[in-house]
């Protein structure tokens, strides 16, 4: 388009059909198809939150398609670059014409790890740590006091910055001294039991080992609409590890995740989670990146929690006699929110309840995207990133912050000093 | 219960945000559910009303020039006070931001491909370069931004025939950017003033002002601070300054959206976006609710009344592979020729059919059948979903989205009041 004018002025687009994940060679996936769909129109590039602050950075475009294109014709490496993307999955979300952006680039980020970068380098030892913070906290939760001692010291902070790269400017997230799965086994598992009313809580890593109290208000909000929660086995969602393209780690995880599931789909249960990254995984990034039996109906079944009570209960007409104290939130969507249509729903939601005052801080994206900001190198870029949040945050009448992602609180928290709360909590505090 | 507004709007550009509005204005609870971010974000932010009829451009007049339009023309349906109407609404939504309210006439504005567009309403910051004042013209473009070209803008503009000087000029951007890098990254330089860059950016610029009455420089003169940059610039260079519209990505196309998502959350209209509609419910004739799919499940959002504002060709409300046309969301009849070949003229610019294709609407903008009969009587259509008109060789794009979702949302909110 040379002009202010429009694309219509050229043949309608013949658009094929394009199912990603349906079209594999030789074992490979073949993504050409979604590559030629870019018709260079750069929308992604302007919603990149990396691209917006890093300058060395090209972009979803040159990522996805552009990279792909290069690849297929010669004997080109992918490009280092790849490992700057945050996996914020927001260029998805913007192409008008449908380009699998966030499937290439985590394709394109596992064949990078897998076949240029060395496996002894300090880099990809931090960041296999990093993808496996299930494995830590696992760890690290069996004497959180201890744990929690040894890295809030700022001299093993700074150790970890010189030996592993993870930057010594965040404090970790504390570990709870009683896990969610502790705290649901005492309590003797679920005290609702029904035939038709059934959920298995996907809890993830952090609810689990860090926010117990998040878990805790999704069984006791959920037992109170008359659901029987059930707390399957379960390992890391994944999400940290197709950040930093240890696909292998990630199938691994999947694979224990979507067949303890699918057992229990089976049984009448739909799949809820509290992390919005966790249901993201589940529902579209495994179905493209890996082919599991029942992969498809997990992905179908898989709601965020508030999401799914929007589907199926009153939660309007519930809330409206509720009351709770006065309190005022400065609420952030996650991107992995924004990606699902989700982006909206909580301020809709307390919106009308007396007593919340509830102020959305605004469309930019936190900037720690997981592991990305733990890194030593990517600190910098992740706080720019921030930047935009913090001030709105500050901006806002609430003094506590609201989000449904867990690493978005943590630096929510890191960015304000603020508290920082899941929608949950407060319909724990309005219905329970 | 599940998910239930009065009316339901299908559809996040231009057209559907109107339509939603206008009808929360009704008192009516509305929702509106889009898929993708709207083509408004590489729409150049310029509102055409109606630009050109039948080859004949440019017109003076819109208003006058309706009854030169065919009959089967969505503005036929809505008339001149749809238009109206819906210019005031938008002018609403856009407070001082925008000009062009104070008269019926279309201002000529130029493009950055050098072209010449007439236009009903442009954002204040163009308005300084309009080529209906005889001043002498500056065009500053940037090394390495290839998305604009003020040398050979200048010389399509001379070619153009318009009664002043152009000139255009290449400089250095006072920071250097990776190669292609996105006018939106220019622009947040500016609005931020990182490095300096507003004073360095006059300075190097100053030097070639050289006697043009004002300069012209692609729209990325800051975002936020958009107002405050102009306005140094002005200070500092002497002369008036004004912004270009750009192809896509297009930063007053962006600002546009921004606006509108300010004005339907200000009328407290529920947002739904990320996920496509995919399919409906009827009851006795009538549409109860449309289904979205979020990957995998579809979900009901049940309402009263539907307003389809899904686009044309670009936007995806309407679909086509090589046998055919259609609306892939409620099926509605769209009218074609059965041979491909009829579909397009070989001229780029020629008089396409595909261009027109789209719904045909009732008198009250209800799509209808191949037999003239309405599919829903609570459903109406508005915007690029519908046909009838050229939209882009008319230059009548963003008015025909404006008047139609305006007429549509009023329309659903009145029958909700019953
Ligand atoms: C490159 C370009 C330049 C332009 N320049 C100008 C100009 O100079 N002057 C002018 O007046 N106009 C211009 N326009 C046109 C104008 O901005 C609008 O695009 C036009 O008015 C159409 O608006 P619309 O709301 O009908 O459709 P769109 O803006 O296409 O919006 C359709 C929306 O519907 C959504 N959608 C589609 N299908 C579904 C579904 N199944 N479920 C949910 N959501 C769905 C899409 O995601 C999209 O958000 C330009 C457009 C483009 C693309
Ligand atoms: S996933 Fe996020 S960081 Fe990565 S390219 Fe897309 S928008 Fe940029
Ligand atoms: S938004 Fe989609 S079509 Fe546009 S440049 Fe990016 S990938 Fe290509």
């Amino acid at each position: 388009m040379s002009d202010a004018e429009f694309p219509q002025s050229t043949e309608p687009t013949v658009q094929d059909d394009f199912e990603p994940v349906s079209v594999f060679e030789d074992g490979e996936m073949d993504l050409r198809p979604g590559a030629d769909n870019c018709y260079k129109c750069s929308v992604c590039d302007t919603t990149c939150p990396v691209a917006e602050v890093d300058d060395d950075f090209p972009g979803p475009k040159f990522q996805g398609p552009e990279q792909w294109r290069l690849k297929r014709k010669d004997d080109v490496e992918v490009d280092d670059s790849i490992m700057s993307c945050s996996n914020c999955m927001r260029c998805d979300d913007a192409c008008p014409s449908g380009v699998p952006l966030s499937q290439m680039h985590n394709t394109a980020r596992g064949e990078y790890v897998d076949e240029q970068m060395s496996k002894l380098s300090r880099e990809y030892v931090r960041n296999r740590i990093l993808a496996n913070y299930g494995t830590l906290a696992r760890l690290g939760s069996k004497v959180p006091r201890l744990t929690n001692l040894v890295m809030g010291n700022s001299l093993v902070q700074r150790l970890n910055e010189k030996l592993l790269g993870i930057t010594a400017e965040r404090d970790f997230p504390a570990f709870a001294t009683r896990t969610f799965r502790e705290w649901w086994r005492e309590r003797g598992g679920p005290q609702v039991q029904s035939e038709d009313k059934r959920v298995a809580y996907f809890h993830g890593c952090y609810s689990n080992y860090n926010t117990p109290e998040v878990g805790k208000a999704m069984v006791r909000v959920f037992e109170e609409f008359g659901y029987e929660v059930v707390v399957p086995r379960q390992r890391c969602s994944g999400t940290p590890m197709f950040a930093n393209g240890m696909l292998d780690d990630a199938e691994r995880a999947a694979s224990v995740n979507v067949s303890e599931l699918s057992d229990l789909l089976e049984e009448g249960y739909d799949v809820i989670a509290s992390c919005t990254s966790c249901s993201m995984s589940l529902r579209q990034e495994y179905p493209e990146l890996f082919q599991l039996s029942g992969i498809e109906e997990v992905a179908a079944n898989t709601y965020e929690s508030l999401e799914y009570l929007r589907i199926h209960e009153d939660l309007d007409g519930a809330l409206a006699d509720a009351a709770v104290d006065e309190q005022a939130f400065a609420y952030h969507a996650p991107c992995h929110a924004r990606n699902q249509g989700l982006d909206r729903q909580a301020v809709e939601l307390f919106r009308e309840v007396d007593g919340v005052e509830m102020e959305d801080v605004g469309d930019s994206c936190s900037g720690i995207s997981g592991t990305y900001g733990w890194k030593e190198e990517k600190y910098e870029t992740s706080m720019k990133i921030g930047e935009d949040m913090f001030e709105h945050m500050h901006d806002a009448a609430g003094e506590v912050g609201m989000t449904e992602c867990p690493t978005c609180s943590m630096q929510m928290e890191h960015g304000t000093g603020y508290e920082i709360k899941h929608p949950l909590q407060l319909l724990e505090e309005a219905l329970c | 219960m599940p998910i239930r507004d009065d009316v339901v709007v299908i559809g996040g550009g231009l057209a559907g945000s109107m339509a939603a509005l206008s009808a929360a204005e009704s008192g009516a609870g509305v929702r509106l559910i889009s898929h993708k971010k709207s083509t408004l974000r590489q729409a150049s932010g310029l509102i055409d009303v109606l630009g050109a009829v039948d080859g004949d451009a440019p017109i003076a007049d819109p208003f006058a020039a309706l009854d030169r339009l065919p009959e089967e023309h969505p503005y036929r349906v809505v008339g001149a006070e749809g238009i109206r109407e819906g210019l005031r609404r938008f002018d609403d939504v856009v407070g001082d931001r925008y000009l062009g309210s104070h008269t019926d006439r279309n201002a000529l504005v130029p493009t950055h491909g050098g072209t010449i567009k007439p236009t009903a309403r442009y954002p204040v910051s163009v308005a300084p370069g309009l080529a209906s004042a005889a001043e002498d013209t500056l065009l500053v473009g940037f090394r390495g931004l290839t998305d604009f070209d003020p040398v050979a803008a200048a010389a399509h503009l001379e070619a153009a025939g318009v009664p002043f000087d152009v000139d255009g000029a290449v400089v250095e951007f006072p920071i250097q950017f990776r190669d292609d890098a996105r006018t939106t990254r220019f622009a947040k330089a500016i609005d931020e003033d990182q490095e300096d860059v507003r004073d360095r950016l006059a300075g190097t610029v100053a030097a070639g002002i050289d006697g043009h009455d004002r300069v012209g420089f692609p729209a990325m003169l800051g975002d936020d601070h958009g107002t405050a940059v102009r306005e140094y610039l002005e200070d500092r260079l002497g002369v008036a300054v004004f912004q270009i519209p750009t192809g896509p990505p297009s930063l007053l196309g962006m600002q546009l959206e921004d606006q509108l998502i300010d004005a339907l959350e200000r009328a407290e209209v529920r947002l739904s976006t990320g996920n496509p509609a995919v399919g409906y419910e009827a009851e006795d004739g009538r549409l109860t609710a449309v289904t979205v799919d979020r990957r995998g499940q579809e979900v009901p959002y049940h309402a009263t009344e539907f307003v389809l504002a899904t686009g044309g060709l670009v936007g995806k409300g309407i679909d086509s592979d090589r046998e055919s046309v259609s609306e892939p969301l409620f099926g509605c009849h769209v009218p074609h020729p059965e041979d491909r070949y009829e579909w397009s003229e070989s001229e780029a610019f020629g008089d396409h059919a595909f261009a027109r294709f789209g719904v045909v609407p009732d008198d009250d903008l209800r799509p209808t059948d191949a037999d003239s009969a309405v599919h829903f009587p609570n459903l109406r259509a508005a915007g690029g979903v519908l046909g009838g008109a050229d939209v882009a060789r008319e230059k009548s794009a963003a008015g025909v989205s404006i008047a139609t979702g305006t007429y549509a949302g009023r329309r659903a909110g009145e029958e909700v009041a019953q």
